[in-house]
């Protein structure tokens, strides 16, 4: 891996957004009307529900946040690629002393960079307009976030392999790969109210044991540690898959001349 | 000659049963340019891309300063640029700020200054601070060559570097091309389907016809072997009727 081919195409995005501020809104607004969204909504429930009424619900906010966390570092990872084949500089970037490694680890900065600044926006505006505070969660939010981090590169490796081999006619992909998962990650309600069927999927994903870590960690106080160590195993797993993923479908990319066909189109 | 610098060996591209580019082979010398040649759809462009690893070859292998490409890419990459009518660089940054980016990432040293030449050589100082995206065709070919000779490479392959340049940019274009291989001893692989070029800088060429070699030598070897005058009516036969003179050729070398 070489740092300076890293730090180039870092640089690259860095420019592409400061140079057009105009980008940050796509960083800012769909967060932001999210938060509004389900955060009006914890209030009407918390309003009219009983103390019957499933506790977990209030978390939705939390749910927004660390859910915008996953899909920000899955985009970054997703959208660099794109914004090469948007701009037709995709083989100047291949054909530059880039490896796969140097590539992707980028690409991870990216999505750690826009997961920041969104989930910054986040849990500002959060605390300020619902008294929500994520913070409650103390030490464990590092590692959930870091899982959460980590399972959106991989998603993101994913999107980006589909693309590539479906070419650009799969464009959408890098928006629609995790909202495949959402209904199965036990997001904004309880694993356990999910059909059992469906328990099945959302326990192989590692998104679903931190969200349901939040649940109890804002409900209790404490954080179960098998449910941290779950996510992290299933995120190695995942991450390893999709870097193999990628790799390969980059090597099938040459044998096919998938790249220069994006080049072209 | 000494050690070829590059030096494909029968490579043969297909994309399912179509056969892009068949059995290709040529070696060239240190500070020499190579024009490759043909109409379109001949396989030039897929020849470019197996040199640069970006496709990888069905068959035969490619070694650039004497190294073999699959196991060497990074390394040798980093020592060679290429610069194609088919990309372009992000429209969205400036001229310095792309500069600055690849000028990175193949390690260019004293990169500022560097890009202060690259683009004085080019004449297109004043468009330092312009956005990529708002340049001309012409001058956005000229940045693309800019960033092909950043970092002083030793081997550059130039992909119908001309097109869509005014005869007055093309000849300076052409100018610089030899300026850097006379100054720098740079070698060089040159697709250009201007014959004008092609006759000013190339020392040799290699005629393609659909993915095969037709005929290849200096200039003037090739023009008397077809016994034409000029390199354009060359290209146009063999354009027309490539089929019967590599039927001709094959004949002849029984
Ligand atoms: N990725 C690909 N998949 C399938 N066919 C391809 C692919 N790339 C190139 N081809 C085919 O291979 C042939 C050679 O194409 P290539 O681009 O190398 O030609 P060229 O000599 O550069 O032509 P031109 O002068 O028009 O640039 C063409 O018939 C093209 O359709
Ligand atoms: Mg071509």
């Amino acid at each position: 891996m070489s740092w300076s081919s890293i730090s180039a195409l870092v640089l690259r995005y860095l420019y592409l957004y400061t140079r057009n501020p105009i980008r940050m809104i796509e960083l800012l607004f769909w967060p932001l009307v999210h938060l509004l969204v389900w955060g009006f909504l914890t209030e009407f429930l918390q309003k009219h529900t009983t103390d019957s009424f499933p506790h977990e619900i209030t978390y939705l906010i939390g749910a927004v946040i660390l859910w915008d966390v996953l899909f920000r570092a899955q985009q970054g990872v997703a959208i660099f690629f794109l914004e090469d084949v948007w701009s037709r500089n995709l083989l100047n970037v291949f054909a530059a002393p880039v490896t796969n490694a140097d590539y992707l680890f980028a690409t991870y900065i990216v999505g750690f960079m826009r997961a920041t600044v969104t989930s910054t926006l986040l849990v500002v505006l959060s605390l300020v307009l619902y008294s929500f505070n994520i913070f409650t969660l103390s030490w464990a939010l590092i590692p959930f976030l870091f899982n959460l981090l980590v399972f959106g590169w991989a998603l993101g490796m994913i999107s980006t392999a589909l693309i590539v081999r479906w070419g650009p006619a799969a464009e959408t992909l890098a928006w629609a790969v995790p909202f495949f998962i959402q209904p199965f990650a036990a997001v904004f309600y309880p694993l356990n109210d999910l059909p059992a069927g469906v328990q099945v999927i959302s326990k192989s994903l590692p998104c679903t044991y931190v969200f349901e870590g939040m649940r109890s960690g804002l409900r209790d106080g404490v954080v179960p540690m098998n449910d941290l160590l779950m996510a992290t195993g299933l995120n190695v797993v995942y991450l390893a898959l999709a870097g193999l993923l990628f790799v390969r479908v980059m090597a099938k990319a040459r044998e096919k001349g998938l790249l220069t066909k994006f080049a072209s189109q | 000659m000494s050690q070829p610098v590059l030096s494909v060996k029968k490579i043969t591209k297909t994309f399912g049963d179509f056969t892009a580019v068949d059995q290709l082979s040529f070696e060239i010398g240190k500070g020499k340019v190579l024009g490759l040649l043909g109409a379109n759809g001949a396989g030039k462009t897929t020849a470019i891309n197996m040199v640069l690893g970006i496709i990888s070859p069905t068959s035969g292998g490619v070694e650039v300063f004497g190294e073999d490409l699959t196991k060497s890419r990074i390394a040798i990459l980093r020592r060679m640029n290429f610069c194609s009518t088919y990309t372009q660089l992000p429209g969205n940054l400036t001229v310095r700020q792309n500069l600055k980016v690849f000028g990175k990432l193949y390690r260019v040293k004293n990169l500022k200054q560097r890009i202060d030449e690259v683009l004085g050589l080019l004449e297109i100082s004043q468009l330092k601070d312009r956005v990529s995206g708002h340049l001309s065709a012409g001058e956005s070919t000229r940045l693309n060559l800019c960033k092909a000779l950043l970092n002083r490479p030793e081997l550059l392959l130039l992909d119908e570097p001309t097109a869509s340049l005014d005869p007055d940019i093309a000849d300076k274009v052409r100018k610089v091309v030899k300026r850097v291989r006379d100054e720098e001893g740079t070698t060089m692989l040159y697709t250009s389907h201007n014959m004008r070029d092609v006759e000013e800088v190339c020392d040799e060429i290699v005629f393609m016809h659909k993915g095969k070699i037709l005929v290849s030598g200096t200039n003037e070897e090739v023009k008397q072997h077809f016994e034409e005058e000029s390199l354009e009516d060359v290209f146009i036969r063999v354009a027309r009727s490539g089929d019967i003179e590599a039927k001709r050729l094959k004949e002849a070398k029984k």
